[in-house]
This record gives C-alpha cells, sequence and structure tokens, in this order.
C-alpha cells in the first residue's frame, strides 16, 4: 500500500516539509521585494541616467542577465568568501536572488516607461509640472500597470529559481524533499508532492497580480 | 513692461543638420488671434512648440510679457535656464496638441485639475471648482468622471483645451487640433476655439482648416520653407495672396465648410 506509507511519511516530516515551505516562502518573498526595490533604481538609471550611469546599469543587466542563477548562487556563496565577504547560505542565496531579480525589474521597469508615449510628458511639460512631478504623477501610474504582468511572472521566476540555492545548503523546500526521500525512497511521490506545492506558490502569486491587475484597469 | 505679449526675434532652430527655422521674427499684441497657416514641414509646429520650449533652440529669442523664454543672453553667452525656471515659464503658455495627449489614467476632471494643484498649488477645492468651470464651458461638465477612453476624439480634445486653459495662461498654443478627428468632430472643437476668441483670448493657432483660419483670425501668418513667407489680414491673404508661394498653397487647401 504504496499511497498509505507515502501519506504516513508525509504526515510524520509535516514539521520539516512546513518549514521548507517557509524558508522557500521568506526567501522568494525577501527577494523579491529587494531586488524590485534595486530593480526599480536600476530601470531608472537605464532610461533616465546620465551617459556613464546608464552605461554601468546596462552591463550590470546584460551580465546578470547572461549568466545562470545557479552561477549567481555560487559567485555568492563561495566567491565572495574569497574576497572576505563570508556569507551563510540563507543570506548568499537571497543575494544571488535578489541581483537575478533586479536585472529582470529594470529592463521591465526600462521597458515601460520607454512606451509611454512622448507626447504624456509633452502634456505635463506644457503645464507647468517639473519633471519630478511629471514622474510622480504621469508616467509612475501608467508605468506601473503596464509592469504588472511582467513583475507577477518573474516573482513566479524567483520562486522556482529558489529550489537552487537547495545546492548551498539552504533548508528551502526542494532540500527538505530529498533528504525525505533519501529516507524513505518514495522519489517518485515526494517530488510530485513539491511539485504541487511550487505550483500552489506561484498560483496564488498569479491569482494576486490578476486581482491588482483587474482592480487598477482603466475603465474604457 | 512690454507693448507685445509675443516677441519672436530672430528664431533659429535646428534639428541634427536640418534647419527648420531659418531666421522666424513675429510680434504679437494681448488679444491677437493668429493662424499659422502652411505646408507640412514648413516650421509652424516647431516654432510653436519653440514658444514653450517643448524644444530647444539655437538662436534668437522668444520673449512673453518682455521675458526671456529658455534662456539667458548675457553678452555673448546664452544659457539654457535652470528647469525648474523654464516649468514655471512653460505655464506662461497653455498648449493643445493634435494627439490630444491626455492623461489615460485620470479622470477628465482630474486631467484639468492636476497642473492646478501641482504647478499653480491651489488647494483641491479651488482647483476643482476651476476644472468645473471649464469643463463647463467646453460642454463636458457631465463628463467629468469620464475617463479619457470612454470620450469621443473631439470630447478628448476639449479636455485637454479646458486642461490647457485652466492654468489661465496669457497665451494659448493649439498644435494642429482638429488633425486627428473624425470630420463630423472637428465643428465641436473648432466652436469652442471660436468661443475662446470672443472673449479676447490670445491664441497662436497652427492649423489645416483654411475657412476657420479665415473666420477666426486677427492676422494669418503663412510659414515657408522656415521663414515667414507672408502674413497680413485674413481677407487679403486669401482673396490677394502676394507671393507665388502662398497663391499655390491656398489652391492645393481646399476652403471647405
Amino acid at each position: 500500500m504504496e499511497f498509505a506509507a507515502f501519506f504516513d511519511q508525509a504526515w510524520a516530516a509535516r514539521v520539516a516539509i512546513s518549514k521548507g515551505l517557509g524558508t522557500t516562502v521568506a526567501v522568494s518573498a525577501v527577494a523579491i521585494c529587494l531586488g524590485t526595490i534595486l530593480g526599480v533604481g536600476v530601470g531608472l538609471a537605464l532610461t533616465y541616467g546620465v551617459r556613464p550611469l546608464r552605461w554601468l546599469a546596462r552591463g550590470y543587466t546584460d551580465f546578470i542577465r547572461g549568466t545562470p542563477v545557479l552561477v549567481l548562487v555560487f559567485a555568492s556563496y563561495y566567491v565572495l568568501g574569497t574576497v572576505g565577504l563570508d556569507l551563510p547560505p540563507f543570506e548568499a542565496g537571497v543575494l544571488a536572488l535578489t541581483v537575478f531579480c533586479s536585472s529582470h525589474v529594470g529592463e521591465i521597469v526600462r521597458g515601460a516607461l520607454q512606451a509611454i508615449p512622448t507626447g504624456q510628458t509633452e502634456a505635463a511639460k506644457a503645464i507647468g509640472l517639473t519633471f519630478a512631478q511629471t514622474f510622480a504623477y504621469v508616467l509612475a501610474p501608467q508605468a506601473l500597470r503596464q509592469i504588472l504582468p511582467a513583475w507577477v511572472n518573474t516573482a513566479a521566476e524567483m520562486v522556482k529559481a529558489s529550489t537552487l540555492l537547495s545546492i548551498i545548503g539552504v533548508g528551502e523546500l526542494l532540500l527538505r524533499i530529498q533528504e525525505l526521500i533519501s529516507r524513505t525512497f518514495l522519489s517518485l511521490d515526494f517530488y510530485f508532492f513539491a511539485g504541487v506545492l511550487y505550483f500552489a506558490v506561484n498560483y496564488a502569486i498569479e491569482r494576486f497580480g490578476r486581482y491588482v491587475e483587474r482592480r487598477s484597469a482603466l475603465p474604457t | 513692461m512690454s507693448d507685445y505679449l509675443l516677441e519672436i526675434c530672430n528664431l533659429h532652430k535646428s534639428f541634427g543638420a536640418v534647419e527648420v527655422l531659418k531666421g522666424v521674427d513675429c510680434l504679437m499684441r494681448a488679444g491677437e488671434v493668429i493662424s499659422v497657416i502652411g505646408s507640412s514641414g514648413s516650421g509652424k509646429t516647431t516654432m510653436l512648440r519653440c514658444i514653450n520650449m517643448l524644444e530647444d533652440f539655437q538662436d534668437g529669442s522668444i520673449r512673453i510679457d518682455g521675458e526671456d523664454i529658455g534662456y539667458e543672453v548675457l553678452g555673448d553667452a546664452r544659457r539654457r535656464k535652470k528647469e525648474s525656471e523654464i516649468a514655471r515659464q512653460r505655464a506662461l503658455t497653455g498648449m493643445a496638441f493634435q494627439q490630444f495627449n491626455l492623461f489615460p489614467h485620470m479622470s477628465a476632471i482630474d486631467n484639468v485639475m492636476l497642473g492646478l494643484v501641482k504647478a499653480k498649488r491651489l488647494t483641491r477645492e479651488a482647483a476643482r471648482a476651476v476644472a468645473e468651470r471649464w469643463l463647463d464651458r467646453v460642454g463636458l461638465r457631465d463628463r467629468a468622471g469620464h475617463y479619457p477612453g470612454q470620450l469621443s476624439g473631439g470630447q478628448q480634445q476639449r479636455v485637454a483645451i479646458a486642461r490647457a486653459i485652466a492654468m489661465n495662461p496669457k497665451l494659448m498654443l493649439f498644435d494642429e487640433v482638429t488633425s486627428a478627428l473624425d470630420p463630423e468632430l472637428v465643428s465641436e472643437v473648432l466652436q469652442v476655439i471660436k468661443g475662446l476668441a470672443a472673449d479676447g483670448m490670445s491664441m497662436l493657432i497652427v492649423t489645416h482648416e483654411m475657412r476657420f483660419a479665415y473666420e477666426v483670425s486677427t492676422r494669418v501668418i503663412f510659414m515657408n520653407q522656415g521663414r515667414i513667407g507672408e502674413e497680413g489680414d485674413p481677407r487679403e491673404m486669401f482673396n490677394r495672396p502676394r507671393t507665388e508661394r502662398l497663391a499655390e498653397f491656398l489652391k492645393s487647401s481646399p476652403f471647405t465648410k
């Protein structure tokens, strides 16, 4: 009776599994938040920065986006240690995901801002708004609506990318599941179970995104 | 204090190597309604956009009520003014655009109120009162809560005009405001502008509507290849063009009602 065995084992390991799920959510949430803040800065630098700053931001996003997340994870865990910044696994993992997230958010922000017709800026200037006012009241609200779907997508990517932190020993969901499997040999069942949990987290993110999108949609 | 509301002196503007304005001079008194006509690429729109510094210009000067717009000239040196100063000067003029450029995420009344609250620093209540008055004036009081996406082109353009004029500018600039409209929506916008002209509002109107230019203007300027080709009383100009170029242009621009 394999199913019964699976349920027994899963129930017995419920604390470990929920802790793993909690770590996955925590790592993702922190990385998404910090990555978004940093990414907005990167996006602004890409769009409005003076030339050296823009080049710097361009180099950063291209380099990070062209690097596998796994390499970023190894780099922040092992390579930073060699230059004296010895981060524990959790912090190293959050750093890698934050950097990864910021490069994607940066591009999303740049794309959204550049997609706004120049007439919007001109109309704002024509009624005497300064650039800061134009940005705050005219550009940002329009860009935010544009950003939302892509940002939700990136958030879901971050949850999936967080599985890579199992390799440096962060006790997130996948690592906990692998530990269970090595004890119980119920690999198919537990991998499937893990898949269901990841799906649930990302489905919740996606539903939330849809909800915000609906709430902020402009009447036509 | 100057005799003139607007003084354009030897205005030069280039886009890269292409010189679009090759020395434009124009004097305008308060209360005048000047239509600017001419073929595409003659520099009409560019001249308008220089007046509120949507375009930088390389040489010459523009004054509104004696105040130098955009640049300070000290001896031989010419320096662009601070961005905050330019923002203030832009509010001396109001501008209506060909593509309306309403803010799509704001209702009609919020579009009109934004400049009043943020640039003029009126309270929201005071701004709302001004905005309601102008929306009423353009016949859209009952559309105050509508978003641009819910309005027709003609209605959007009227909101855009209300948004510009609510700022109480000294001079209104109209940049081909009916060119993007369906033919049956043109007249509702032109009626609004005629009403403003009747109020004595100073206006500079770039337009392709020849009959409208004829009826509403106190003076017409014909732009030709970056210069003023001819100017004068609308009746004189349309009936007895002095230059070959204007005669040709008028022949190819149907005088439709």
